[in-house]
């Protein structure tokens, strides 16, 4: 067979990018990176999708998006059409298109993915969201007939807000009782503005009110209410309330002014624009050389508030290689780019501090990497005589989060695991205490946005059977 | 908003005192929480001890030094404005419990973190000795709410002007050599007079509880500003306290992280006071 027989070669579309703003100018503002796709980027990307007949990327989306079907609809033209199909599956896609760890989920699985770039879904899901929010009619989906049901949902996080989404839709009445006094756990107090403006999170509360769901913040339960007492007005109960827990390396020196976890760095700056201050009330150290600890998407988020906050160095201080980070690999990208200084194979021994109480460095031991360990990887060890000393003036740690005892620990009857977490029926969210439900980082541990919402999602399920059907 | 229905000044203007419309807040707290405060949506969530309650009516109290900006602003509002924001009540309540005699230490604006304390203490039964002190006459607040929850009322002031002549500690020390069968101390007031009362109480081998006041943001323990060293070990102060067994706490620690901020909250309070210049209810 000679070459001319064959159909001409479709001409090959390379994956588009998103346009951005340049790293030297976004380090030192706190508006969001990526502009976002045009119509006719979205529509030139949509066109790349093979439209596989058992489509590989759909088993990597945790909810199970219809990713063809959503990407065919954008090559169409029909945006409407495409942010209807996201929604059947999932309720949060502005903010799921910017934050999900694509390259190991939807994207990771893409057969395009083995030769060649895969499609950029999350970018598309974006697209097709922000679509919608900027020029979509926004006609409410039809709302099933009252059921006379009450639901509390505790937390505002992305868990929290999937189950308020889905049981308003059945008829149910929600209220929605937030600690804080801003909706939408940590997509409001943790991720920053410049990777998920925190217009968007309120655009998919209010949504959620005009659906019907109340929404109480400023709202402790365990301190305001218990849950036994939500349980006497309400007949079900959802606990979304995250892994809110900061934990400190537990090193000498970590009362010094300058040392924060990134939970407070992060609230101070997000959800209390402390980049506004004195506009806004709410100081945080402004610090020159700020050394972040932790290798993860909150030891990214910390480091680029910290250069956006003014600082000449934003060091991240990280036991292991660059081939273990376990952030997104945009955020690494974008860190990089901005001129976040990497510190691999280091361990923080203590910090060091001046008279008046000020923060000014960090002892670290050099280490190498040794047999991989639990977690399939390799363990770092420690190297002998190795100490060296680097100047800081702030520290963030952002080595993880634990569970937050506050509520659970004044719930009678809920099983907790060892390390604190709530335990909860994979399949359904049911705790061990009656008409009482739990999902997200609460259950699992510190996880993604989109687990939640899968957790969410199963959760408002099993509540609606009760509902119906009775425990 | 959470409206201010009754507003009196004490101490020359010094400590405010709002009664505030919260009925959730008024049923439920109990003495030793407290609440944080947002005045509007640019403000700092400033935490305040809930001074007293009106379940009934449905009012809750603070009161409040005004010392930099924040508390300058909660200064400005008046009767019928209000707050944005009233979270609470939050803290461990003061597990009360009787033990006979009880000796109540407050200074400054700790007497009316006290008060519901002093007045919790009596209810179970205790013999309350009540010491509250302040720098003179002027300063002095709450001595009627405070003789009507307390056995014996004794007051000092560090000029002489009113009571006995010097530190609350000089009285306490008197007290406890007088009553050997003080089976607890509760001192509440600036983190310095803490500290020494605990030295003294230390002496007497007498269990003493304080009430700790660091740096807040979110009151529920998900930050963890607040952590103060008690026993050597860390403790979130918003959800394993605010009180804690004084001889346990590191008061310099304390002392230190309170100054985290200084330089910023003076530009702050500066700018206030410049803004607000002359029409401003805080201009002595
Ligand atoms: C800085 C940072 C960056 C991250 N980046 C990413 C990312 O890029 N991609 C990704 O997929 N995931 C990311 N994550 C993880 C992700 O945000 C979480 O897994 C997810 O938000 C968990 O959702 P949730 O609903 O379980 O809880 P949360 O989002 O934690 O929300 C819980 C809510 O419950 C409230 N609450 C707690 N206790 C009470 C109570 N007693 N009463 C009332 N309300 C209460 C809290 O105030 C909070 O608002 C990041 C996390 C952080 C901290
Ligand atoms: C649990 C708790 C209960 C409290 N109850 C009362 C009360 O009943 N009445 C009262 O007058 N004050 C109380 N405080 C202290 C009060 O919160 C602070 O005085 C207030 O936050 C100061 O805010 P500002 O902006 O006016 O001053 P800033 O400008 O922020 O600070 C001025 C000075 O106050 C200190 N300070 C700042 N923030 C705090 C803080 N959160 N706590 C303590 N000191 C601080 C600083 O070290 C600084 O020297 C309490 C604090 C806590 C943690
Ligand atoms: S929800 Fe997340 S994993 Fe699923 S398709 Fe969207 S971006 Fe991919
Ligand atoms: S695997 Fe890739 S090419 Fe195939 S349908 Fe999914 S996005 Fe399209
Ligand atoms: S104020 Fe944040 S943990 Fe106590």
């Amino acid at each position: 067979m000679s070459e001319e027989v064959k159909a001409p070669k479709k001409e090959k579309i390379p994956r588009q990018q998103m346009p951005e703003q340049l790293p030297e100018v976004r380090r030192r503002n706190f508006d969001e990176v990526p502009f976002g796709y045009t119509p006719e980027l979205a529509r030139k990307e949509a066109e790349r999708c093979l439209q596989c007949k058992d489509p590989r990327c759909r088993q990597g989306c945790p909810v199970e998006v219809e990713i063809p079907a959503f990407i065919r609809l954008i090559k169409e033209g029909d945006f409407e059409g495409a942010i209807r199909k996201i929604w059947e599956k999932n309720a949060l896609p502005a903010v799921c298109g910017r934050v999900c760890p694509q390259e190991n989920q939807c994207e990771g699985l893409c057969v395009l993915g083995k030769k060649d770039q895969p499609v950029a879904i999350g970018n598309l899901e974006r697209f097709a969201a922000d679509y919608q929010r900027l020029h979509g009619r926004s006609i409410l989906p039809p709302k099933a007939p009252p059921t006379g049901k009450k639901v509390a949902v505790v937390g505002s996080g992305p868990s929290g807000l999937t189950v308020a989404g889905d049981l308003i839709l059945k008829g149910h009445e929600v209220t929605i009782f937030e600690a804080l006094h801003a909706p939408g756990g940590v997509l409001v107090y943790g991720i920053p503005e410049f990777r998920l403006p925190k217009e968007i999170v309120f655009s998919e509360c209010n949504y959620l009110e005009r659906l019907g769901v109340k929404i109480e913040l400023s709202t402790v339960i365990a301190r305001s209410e218990t849950v036994d007492e939500l349980l006497a007005r309400f007949d079900a109960v959802y606990l979304g309330v995250g892994a809110g827990l900061p934990i400190f390396l537990k090193i000498p020196g970590e009362h010094f002014i300058g040392v924060y976890s990134a939970n407070e760095y992060l609230t101070r700056s997000n959800l209390m624009k402390a980049y506004d201050f004195p506009q806004y009330d709410t100081p945080v150290v402004r610090g020159k050389k700020v050394a972040i600890f932790g290798g993860g998407n909150v030891a990214m988020d910390s480091a680029r508030t910290a250069l956006r906050l003014g600082a000449e160095h934003s060091y991240i201080i990280y036991r292991r290689s660059r081939a273990e980070l376990p952030a997104r690999a945009a955020e690494i990208h974008h860190a990089e780019e901005e001129g976040v200084e990497f510190m691999f194979l280091s361990n923080p021994l203590r910090f060091l501090g001046n008279k008046d109480g000020f923060l000014t460095g960090v002892e670290c031991l050099r280490m190498e990497l040794g047999e991989p360990d639990a977690s399939g990887r390799r363990r770092p060890v420690p190297i002998p005589g190795s100490e060296f000393q680097v100047e800081i003036d702030t520290a963030v740690i952002a080595i993880g989060a634990g569970a937050n005892p506050l509520l659970t620990r004044s719930t009678p009857g809920l099983a907790l695991n060892k390390r604190g977490y709530i335990v909860a029926d994979p399949k359904t969210g049911k705790t061990m205490k009656p008409r009482v439900w739990a999902g997200g980082d609460i259950v699992t541990g510190a996880a993604t946005v989109i687990l939640a919402m899968g957790a969410g999602r199963q959760a408002s399920n099993s509540i609606h059977d009760y509902l119906t059907f009775g425990w | 908003m959470f409206e201010i229905v009754e507003r009196s000044e004490m101490a020359q203007g010094t400590i405010i005192s709002n009664w505030l419309r919260a009925p959730k807040i008024a049923k439920k707290a109990l003495p030793g929480q407290f609440v944080i405060l947002r005045a509007n949506e640019k403000g700092e969530r400033i935490p305040l001890t809930v001074a007293d309650t009106d379940p009934e009516r449905g009012l809750i109290n603070i009161i409040y030094m005004v010392v930099g900006k924040s508390t300058a602003l909660f200064k400005t509002l008046q009767v019928g404005q209000g707050y944005m924001d009233v979270i609470g009540p939050l803290g461990q309540p003061t597990h009360l419990e009787k033990v006979g005699k009880v000796v109540c230490v407050g200074g400054g604006t700790g007497i009316a973190v006290m008060h519901p304390i002093a007045r919790g203490l009596r209810q179970v039964g205790n013999h309350v000795i009540t010491i509250i002190g302040a720098r003179s006459k002027d300063l002095l607040i709450l001595e009627d709410k405070m003789r009507a929850v307390s056995d014996e009322l004794l007051i000092c002031t560090d000029d002489g002007t009113y009571g006995h002549k010097g530190f609350v500690t000089d009285m306490l020390k008197k007290v406890l050599t007088e009553n050997k069968d003080v089976g607890l101390a509760v001192c509440i007031g600036p983190v310095p007079m803490m500290k020494f009362c605990c030295l003294m109480t230390k002496e007497f081998n007498v269990k003493t509880l304080v009430s700790l006041n660091p740096i807040m943001v979110d009151g529920t323990g998900m930050c963890g500003c607040c952590r103060v060293r008690v026993g050597g070990e860390m403790k979130f102060a918003c959800v394993d306290g605010p009180e804690f067994d004084g001889h346990a706490v590191d008061f310099d620690e304390l002392t230190l992280r309170l100054r985290s901020y200084l330089a910023q909250e003076k530009l702050s309070y500066d700018q206030f006071k410049a803004a607000h210049g002359h029409n401003c209810a805080c201009h002595t």
